[in-house]
This record gives C-alpha cells, structure tokens and sequence, in this order.
C-alpha cells in the first residue's frame, strides 16, 4: 500500500487547523494576542514570499497552509500551549540552486550574479532550509578556475551544501578537479528519518580516444546539449552496485530521497535528458513505499511518477530549456515559454518539503514570475491538486 | 594583385591566361586542371560521377597566382565550390540536421522532354548536387550557431545553449509584430538581438553570410513545421 494514500495533504491541513484552534481556545488574553501577532507574521510571510499580487498570495496561502499553521503552531508552543500541535517532526526542508554553468569570471559574470542571486534567495529564505542542494552543472567547461568561483559563491549558504556532479564538471578532467573541491560524487546522508543519497548519473562511454580529442575537445562536445557524437548517460554498473548497497539496510517503509543530474526516466534521448541505467536505478527504488527522484539538467518544471517514485525537475539559474519536441511526461504540467527579453525569465531556484512519511512537495521559485508549487497530492493522482495550467502554450 | 577583386582576377586568368594553363596543366591530367579552372572560375562543383567531387584546394592557373583557399574573402566562401568541405561531414555528424527533400518528383519525369519541360530534364546526379551544396551551406550555419567565437560572443554564449537543435527559435513564424521590440521582426532581427544582448557582441548585416547561413540552419531545423508567419 502505498504511503501517499495514509494521509493527505488536505487532511493534515484540516488536522493542524482544527489543533490550533482547539489550542486557541484555552489561551489567555495575553498569550492569545501573541499567537495572533505569529499568525499574522505568518501570513503575511507566506504572501510575501509567494509574490505580490493579491490573487497569487490568496492561492498560495490556501496550499501553504500547512506551513502557516506550522509556524502558527511553533507560537503557540512558545506561549506554553501544551496541547498546541506538535511541531516535533514537521518533516525536512531543502532548498536547491543548480546549473549555473559558470564560466571563469572575466568571460561571463551574468551566469555569476545569477548564482549569487540564488544564494541570496535561499539565505532569505523565511524558515530556514535543513540543507542545500546543488544540483550539478557548477561549471560550463569544467575548469578548475570555474568549480572554485562556483565553490565561493555557494560558501555564502548559510545551510549546509550538497552537490551533486553534473557533465560540465565532469569531463575536462574526469573528476579530478571536482573531487579536490567537493569529495566523491556518490554520498548518502540520514536526516529525520529520511535517507538522502546524491549518485553521478553522467557517466558517458570513451568516445574521445579514438578521435584524438583533447581534454577541452571532450568538455566541448559533452557540454552541447545536441552533439551526437557523445554518448548517452549512465551511472554505470559500480555505481548502481553502490546505490543498491546503500540502500540495503533501509527498510520498505524508510522514505528515500535521490539527487541526479540526468533524469531517471525516458525523457529524450537525442538531448541526453536520458539515463541509459534509468531503469535498473528505478527497479532498485521501487520497492520503497515513497521513493523521490530530483534531477537537475533540463533547466524546466518537470513532474512525473512511476510506481512510488516521484520525479522532479530543477530550475537552472542560467537558462531556461524549451521542452524537449518529444517525451514529457504526461504528469508535467508544462512551464509558460520563457521570454528571451527578460534575462532572468524561466530561471530560478526552490525548495523541496518532504513530510515525514517521504510526500515531497516541490516548489520552483521562478525569478520573474509566480512561483509554482507541484503538491505530493498532485503527483500521487489527486488531479484537483494539479498546479494551475499557465496562460500560453510551450511550443 | 591582392586588391584586385578574386572573381575577376579569375576571370582575367581564365581568358587570358588560358594558352599557358593549357601549357602549365601539361604535368597535370587535364580533367584535373579543367576542373580547376572552371570550378573556380564558375564557382560550380565539378561533379565527374554522382558523389565524386573534384577538390581544387590550390591553383596553379599562372605562375606565382597561388590562391589558397584562406586568401579568399569570407564573404565569398558561401559561393564557391569545389573547396575541401570534409569539415561538412564532420560538422553533419557532432549536429545531425532534418533530412532534405530529396526531390524525387522531379528526376526523369517521362514524356516531359517532349513537352518541353524543363521538370523532369533533372536526373538523380542533379538533385545530389543540390542536396550537396544546400546542405554545406545548413552545415555552415550549424557550425556559426554552434560556436561562440563565430558568432563574435563576448561571453562565451552561442545559440545551441538555449536553442538545441534550434528548438524555440520559431524561425517559421516570422516575419511577426515582435512586441518586445515594438516592430515587426524578420527572424534576422530577433537573431540580431540576441547576437547583441545575450551574447553581448555585435549585430550582423542582413546579407552577411554568417546570418546567410544561420538562417539556412534554422529554416533547415524547423524543417515539418507549418509555416505560420506572425504567429507568437
């Protein structure tokens, strides 16, 4: 039976209303106006980091609601409510930057600012994330100069990082600047009951030795998107040994969380939005009552589910990426077309919240536009939940 | 001699000083030499058999006249044919490119000769001529909209990096009233505009043939989609 039917987004709402109220109710006058003035920064929060237009806040607000009263119930325990609604494990927040595609300073500092703007972004965060995650692509051509300002920039987190590798780290020299920076590639971590595990899904087949490529050639050819003379992403059959290992001491019940920079489903295979081991990594994960894939790479508001695996897409505070001509899935509830006279439209950063039985909601937090949440109830079939369609078609 | 216009210079070579390149061609096969001059001088591929091509990387048409391929104006490259091209292969298989039209409703059509068609005077040999030479030139714009420093970016951003395989470049939906810019756009303008925002380097003229090309490249990717002029 699968986890996301035990209780939903909408009755956990209900649940934590109806306990802050109850706990209202046996307030004191002063301890009351306390709990109102939270409830009120709360509120007033949620809109303000929701946008400002009025229509938006007032939608954002009804799906945030939980967090509202979450923070509502964290006052309430700080004016000594005892029957207040615990707060004991309000589950794990992250928030996530990736694909930056950095390159050194002096050839392009626009990608730099945007990296330093998502830092920004994820520091003011109003309730501060458990961790970070990068989601690959640090750098553009895999230098050792651009992995370094890449480093610096995200040492402004105030949250610890993750990162995971994406293909423009990678393939200058194969890792070697990468692992001086940022260890190996393959980590796993538990946090409030939940296992996290970051995997280098960008595995790609010799290509280079029998074309004579130099190191800069082999990062060229792997950093176009529609190069055909590279090979398809894998993780490769030790690092699926090690996923599976990794995982061997969790239980079915025990929610798991993936980072990949390639995503692990058929997306399109010409763009290398493609993992050739996608599905015995999938196969390993399916035993999970509530397993969550986020892959970095297409740079778009991607949403899909396989089983008890939930997928999610990451924005790229680079670029934005037109839907691939084929393949989205079916569950994606596809981003406006971004507009190429606004620098920044289509990019972003967000932040994943994973209840403590493993429903993840994903929040992508666009830099010019409404933010988009994509509720756990939506992916697990609940189609009143589906993120609002936007207001023009992507072609 | 170097001021002198190519094309003309060729000319002037080819009239006047065709008695000493038959003389000079002596050492060579005289298809060879033929091919030379003409491929040069009628900028045309010299196509012995169909795939054959003569490849005339230098000339010896008179002595101390060696032209090379590099000493021709860029602007003319786009013309001429006949030069080393296996950089098309090559470029053809990093950026494989839509499948042209093949033309086979025009080879050998019968009975049209006698009605003095010109349709159906065509042969196989013709339409791999045309499919050679338009896709050199889809290879070209391939090669600009895939490189930085073709495109004079200042930052290191080329087309593909937001474009793959021109996807989002809508390049059949112009001319249209592109509101951003408060004017009706061909798609050379929104090309322009990126080349000078994005990229922050420098526009091109309308007939330069890098545009020339980038165009050929992203008509040829948009290949199958209905053409919608005005459409956003």
């Amino acid at each position: 039976m699968s986890r996301y039917r035990r209780e939903n987004l909408e009755t956990r709402v209900e649940r934590e209303r109806s306990e802050i109220f109850a706990a209202l109710k046996r307030l004191d006058r002063r301890s009351f106006l306390k709990v109102a003035a939270a409830s009120w920064a709360a509120a007033t929060a949620a809109g303000a980091t929701f946008g400002s237009g009025a229509f938006q806040t007032l939608r954002f607000v009804g799906a945030q609601e939980s967090d509202a009263t979450s923070t509502n119930a964290s006052a309430a325990n700080a004016a000594n409510v005892e029957n207040g609604a615990s707060n004991a494990n309000k589950g794990v927040r992250v928030a996530y930057i990736s694909d930056s595609h950095l390159y050194v300073k002096e050839k392009n500092d626009r990608f730099a600012n945007a990296l330093v703007r998502a830092v920004a972004d994820v520091n003011a965060l109003e309730e501060k994330p458990d961790f970070v995650i990068y989601g690959g692509d640090l750098a553009q051509l895999g230098s050792l100069e651009e992995l370094r300002l890449g480093r610096d920039i995200l040492s402004d987190l105030d949250a610890p990082l993750k990162i995971i590798v994406g293909e423009h780290d990678w393939y200058l020299d194969l890792g070697d600047g990468w692992r001086s920076l940022f260890g190996e590639p393959f980590w796993a971590f538990d946090l409030k009951g939940v296992r996290f595990v970051g995997i280098m899904s960008v595995l790609e087949d010799d290509f280079w030795t029998a074309r004579k490529m130099t190191p800069v050639e082999r990062m060229q050819t792997v950093a176009g998107l529609d190069n055909g003379v590279q090979n398809r992403f894998k993780i490769g059959a030790s690092g699926l040994r090690w996923l599976e290992e990794t995982l061997a001491d969790c239980p079915n019940e025990k929610p798991v969380v993936v980072f990949s920079h390639s995503p692990l489903y058929a997306l399109y295979r010409p763009w290398n939005f493609w993992n050739e081991d996608a599905a015995e990594a999938r196969r390993i994960l399916s035993r999970f009552d509530a397993a969550t894939v986020i892959h970095g790479h297409t740079h778009q508001l991607l949403t899909h589910r396989e089983g008890n695996i939930a997928f999610h897409g990451l924005l790229s505070t680079a670029w934005p990426w037109p839907y691939p001509p084929t393949g989205v899935p079916e569950l994606t509830v596809q981003m406006n077309r971004p507009d190429p006279f606004n620098p920044n439209d289509g990019c972003g950063d967000g932040e994943l919240r994973i209840s403590p039985d493993g429903l993840v909601d994903k929040i992508y937090r666009f830099w010019n536009r409404e933010p988009i949440l994509v509720p756990a109830a939506y992916v697990a079939g609940d189609a009143t939940k589906r993120p609002k369609r936007p207001n023009l078609p992507s072609y | 001699m170097k001021k002198l216009d190519w094309k003309s210079f060729l000319f002037g070579a080819a009239l006047g000083v065709a008695p000493i390149a038959t003389v000079a061609v002596v050492s060579l096969t005289s298809s060879e030499a033929t091919a030379q001059l003409w491929g040069r001088f009628r900028s045309q591929a010299v196509v012995a058999a169909p795939g054959q091509v003569v490849v005339c990387s230098e000339t010896s048409v008179d002595d101390g006249a060696k032209l090379k391929n590099e000493e021709f104006p860029a602007s003319s490259t786009q013309w001429t044919r006949g030069f080393d091209d296996s950089w098309v292969a090559e470029e053809l298989e990093r950026h494989p490119i839509k499948k042209i039209d093949d033309n086979k409703t025009v080879w050998n059509i019968k009975g049209s000769q006698k009605e003095g068609h010109t349709y159906g005077n065509y042969t196989e040999a013709d339409a791999l001529l045309w499919k050679k030479e338009t896709e050199r030139l889809v290879a070209e714009g391939s090669l600009i909209f895939h490189s930085a420093d073709l495109l004079g970016s200042k930052n290191g951003v080329s087309c593909d990096m937001c474009h793959p395989d021109a996807e989002g470049t809508h390049a059949e939906t112009y001319p249209k009233y592109q509101v951003q810019l408060g004017r009706v756009a061909l798609l050379r303008d929104m090309s322009n505009w990126c080349l000078t925002q994005p990229c922050r380097g420098e526009a091109m003229s309308g007939d330069d043939p890098r545009m020339r090309a980038l165009e050929a490249y992203m008509h040829a990717m948009r290949s199958g989609k209905p053409m919608k002029y005005g459409k956003h």
